[in-house]
């Protein structure tokens, strides 16, 4: 318990001093982004990782909490606060609806019910011009504001970011170390002894899912007020592959985990910009050979390998 | 009443692509219970083959769709051998992932051999379009419906009358006593993987000269292909036919009727209300019909 | 025969016309029985004769074609699984099902699921409440360890347990549920005779605490011992509900289901 008490303070040094010290606009932007996709990381984690449900259809919740806050605060003019919680109202609901009937689905059924649901959701977003701004986009998204703090890029949003970021590790924590949490884990292991002892696996599959939805929302309103500008492509397929990519990478079951996914992940286009039509190939490789060789993710596998290795020399 | 039957037979045209599409996944499945999510990557492999082949290098038609197939099948083979056999731990989730990230290797690397622009080939024939009651019917879509029933009609031969099509059915029926009597379940995965992934290249063959070729074709087509599969059944050849000839005439009908836009979320939706309602397929009687 | 009407009264299970039928296969036809409360009966029959299915249908994993199941005075013939935990039926199974990366105490506290109240809130609010929740579940976690003599082994991961150890936990798991009836799936199978003996004492342990038992075995000397009654099952009819004494006399059944391997026994 102590032991994690300092990496959780190791982690808020690490990043508060990385926000003193680092003046740089572009790589605070890049960190940002770090911060959002942890978020997604997390959430689909929880859904992936502990409650053992695939899901390629996760960049749907993270348009809608976008599109959300953008129709709210930008087309209607509300409170984009106001927004955000609108925008994880819809994004639980969604997950709600439509996970009520794909979470009874499994293996290769759930990924195809979760993919054409994000497909259906992406074509949404292209087709629904007059709210979404259709292909080409909306514009026109206020930048946050609370009270006399005014956050836009730089510095101030990305405390801003990595504050929620804090707060959905230790929400997550939170949940995991519980009841709930030893459930999931038993669903993990062996749904049907889990039933039968009386965890009721479909509606505790359902409220990961709509948990990991609402985080997704979160870092889609995050996303929206950071670029100011959204565009259906952002929320598609490959948005959902880079989400299962962290997830992948990262290790399932791990908070640490899906931080370190999300750092790999978005550096990695960063560190490949020559090979900008590289990516593709680059990430699709990661994916396959993860799970090929160190089908525990990637942390955890070097990590093995590193103690078997330290072991025998 | 002409735009219903030209939508009819766009429908039927469009839908026998889908038909072979999900025929390729169907049998993959019967055979290896694997399901491919970069099955439609095939097709695009095989729609670029032939715009390279027989587009560009200008080599004779039978020779490109030869050796367009052959290249496909052999992509098939090596992902089978390097992706799909060395898992450790075969569990559905894991091979989700594996194969969605083969799918977007594959569609990496058209991108970066066929560029992000489509390409176009000619029809195969340059016969002029037929007039049926005031609907058109370009040649090409007789040539894909016959194609369709041609791949549909030798596979159905194939596992009816053949030794190995007898022992790839009974590898699918119980992989164990398959394998008791002798039957190597190895090469009959190899064989499935033979089957699907070189009929998935004839469905991106005959579909090239209809359709804007770009290197991301290949997920909506699989997709699609994979909801055919489902309408009819997975693992039923027949069933996967019927799925796709269904899904490409709704699809058509809601394009021409509703809008165009929503064309695409018709496959989604369908695919949805299947696995929902009925995930043994629409023509599913019994479990055990299925093979 | 005079005792029927009374014992009516103390059934905490009684199951009337179970029928269930898989594809062209009968495994239960018109099944009748009841358990008395506190008592232990037997479920014995060849393979094949449907006891598994019987479980499955009395836990909620699968349903009946017909019949009904009463239970502690109530239908629950249609409900789901986790709401008959609840109602206080819990079960083992006949290959050990432990959750393998949780330690033998953590796997009792996913046994005690249905008995805690806070929920996905109460893990992200943390109220004082909850957090005394928990350790009371704890510690009541470790009473059964304590009570099913598994203490030392609480904090090892389950899965690098002795099988014998395993199915014992698999009971206190089932008993964190705070079960009024036990179904016991084959309990002793793969067990040697101490570790067999150790698990006779352990459900006349159960059964003193007042808690209704129901096993499916082969170990005869095992069923004999520790049952009050013993209903025996072929081809998904039941043929006999006596007593063990009862049926050991009753050349027919003898004959026909525990043949050579019991005359062994004795």
């Amino acid at each position: 318990m102590d032991k994690e008490r300092v990496h959780n303070l190791l982690f808020v040094g690490v990043v508060v001093v990385t926000g003193v010290v680092v003046e740089n606009t572009y790589l605070l932007q890049v960190m940002t982004f770090i911060g959002i996709n942890t978020l997604l990381a997390l959430g689909l984690n929880m859904l992936m990782g502990y409650a053992g449900q695939v899901s390629l259809g996760h960049g749907a919740f993270y348009g809608i909490g976008a599109y959300a806050t953008a129709y709210l605060s930008g087309t209607l003019g509300i409170s984009p606060w106001l927004a955000l919680v609108c925008a994880i109202f819809l994004a639980v609901g969604v997950a709600f609806v439509v996970g009520r009937p794909t979470l009874k689905l499994s293996g290769y059924y759930l990924g195809m019910g979760t993919l054409g649901f994000g497909m259906i959701v992406h074509i949404l977003f292209r087709e629904a011009g007059s709210i979404t701004g259709g292909a080409s986009g909306f514009v026109g998204i206020p930048m946050l504001t609370l009270g006399p703090l005014l956050f836009e890029g730089g510095q101030s949003y990305f405390y801003l970011v990595w504050a929620v970021v804090f707060g959905a590790i230790f929400l997550c924590r939170r949940i995991l170390d519980s009841k709930t949490g030893r459930a999931l884990a038993a669903i993990h292991g062996r749904e049907n002894a889990a039933v039968a002892l009386g965890v009721d696996a479909h509606s505790l599959k359902l409220t990961v899912f709509m948990f990991s939805a609402a985080l997704g929302a979160v870092a889609g309103f995050l996303y929206a007020h950071f670029v100011l500008f959204i565009s259906p492509d952002s929320f598609g397929f490959m948005a959902s592959v880079k989400m299962v990519t962290m997830v992948v990478i990262g290790g399932m079951a791990s908070v640490w985990g899906a931080l370190i996914g999300a750092v790999v992940i978005t550096l990695l286009p960063e560190v490949l910009h020559g090979f900008a039509d590289h990516e593709m190939i680059v990430f699709g490789l990661i994916l396959m050979g993860v799970m090929i060789v160190m089908p525990q993710g990637l942390t955890k596998g070097v990590m093995e390998r590193y103690a078997r290795y330290k072991k025998r020399a | 009443m002409e735009d219903l039957l030209q939508y009819l037979f766009s429908g039927i045209s469009i839908g026998s692509v889908y038909a072979v599409v999900a025929i390729g996944l169907s049998m993959l499945y019967r055979s290896t219970e694997l399901i491919n999510f970069a099955h439609g990557e095939f097709a695009m492999f095989g729609a670029m083959g032939l715009v390279t082949l027989w587009g560009q290098l200008k080599l004779p038609l039978p020779l490109a769709f030869v050796l367009t197939v052959a290249g496909v099948s052999m992509v098939g083979i090596l992902f089978e051998r390097f992706a799909i056999r060395p898992v450790k731990d075969p569990h559905p989730i894991s091979l989700v992932i594996i194969t969605v990230g083969a799918s977007i290797v594959f569609r990496g690397v058209a991108m970066v051999v066929w560029g992000k622009d489509p390409v176009a080939v000619p029809s195969f024939s340059s016969h002029g379009s037929i007039e049926i009651a005031g609907a058109v019917i370009v040649p090409q879509s007789l040539y894909i419906v016959a194609a369709a029933l041609v791949l549909a009609g030798s596979l159905h031969l194939f596992f009816r009358y053949t030794l190995q099509g007898k022992a790839m059915t009974a590898c699918a029926v119980n992989k164990k006593a398959a394998w008791l009597t002798g039957i190597p379940s190895s090469r009959m995965g190899l064989f499935a993987v033979l089957i699907s992934s070189g009929s998935g290249a004839i469905a991106g063959i005959f579909i090239a000269p209809v359709t804007m070729n770009t290197y991301d074709m290949g997920t909506m087509l699989g997709l699609k292909g994979f909801c055919a599969a489902m309408i009819g059944g997975l693992g039923s050849l027949w069933g996967a036919f019927a799925g796709g000839l269904l899904l490409g005439i709704l699809e058509c009908f809601g394009a021409g009727l509703i809008s165009s836009g929503c064309k695409d979320a018709i496959a989604f939706v369908l695919l949805l209300l299947i696995l929902y309602l009925c995930p043994g397929g629409l023509f599913a009687q019994k479990q055990a019909d299925r093979f | 025969m005079h005792g029927i009407r009374k014992e009516h009264e103390n059934l905490l299970l009684q199951v009337t016309g179970l029928t269930k039928q898989f594809g062209g296969v009968r495994a239960q036809d018109n099944v009748s029985f009841g358990v008395e409360q506190g008592s232990v009966l037997g479920l014995i029959g060849p393979n094949g004769a449907g006891k598994t299915t019987l479980f499955n249908m009395i836990t909620g994993v699968c349903v009946p074609d017909k019949g009904e199941i009463l239970f502690d005075g109530r239908s629950i013939t249609s409900l789901p699984v986790h709401k008959r935990v609840t109602a206080g039926i819990a079960r083992t199974f006949q290959n050990v099902e432990l959750f393998p990366g949780m330690t033998v105490l953590e796997n009792v506290l996913v046994g005690m699921h249905v008995r805690l109240k806070s929920g996905f809130w109460g893990a992200v609010i943390r109220s004082p409440r909850v957090v005394k929740e928990e350790q009371q579940a704890r510690k009541k976690a470790l009473a059964i360890l304590e009570f099913t003599g598994l203490l030392s082994y609480a904090d090892r991961l389950a899965c690098d347990l002795p099988v014998g150890r395993q199915k014992t936990a698999e009971i206190a798991r089932a008993l964190a549920t705070d079960p009024k009836l036990i179904l016991l799936d084959e309990p002793a199978a793969g067990l040697n005779r101490i570790e067999s003996m150790a698990l006779g004492e352990l459900i006349c342990k159960i059964k003193a605490r007042g808690i209704t038992l129901m096993l499916v075995e082969h170990d005869m000397g095992l069923a004999m011992e520790v049952c009050d009654k013993i209903l025996v099952l072929d081809r998904g009819e039941a043929i006999a509900l006596a007593t063990p004494q009862q049926i050991t006399n009753d050349q027919k059944v003898m004959d026909a289901y525990l043949g050579e391997e019991f005359q062994c026994l004795n």
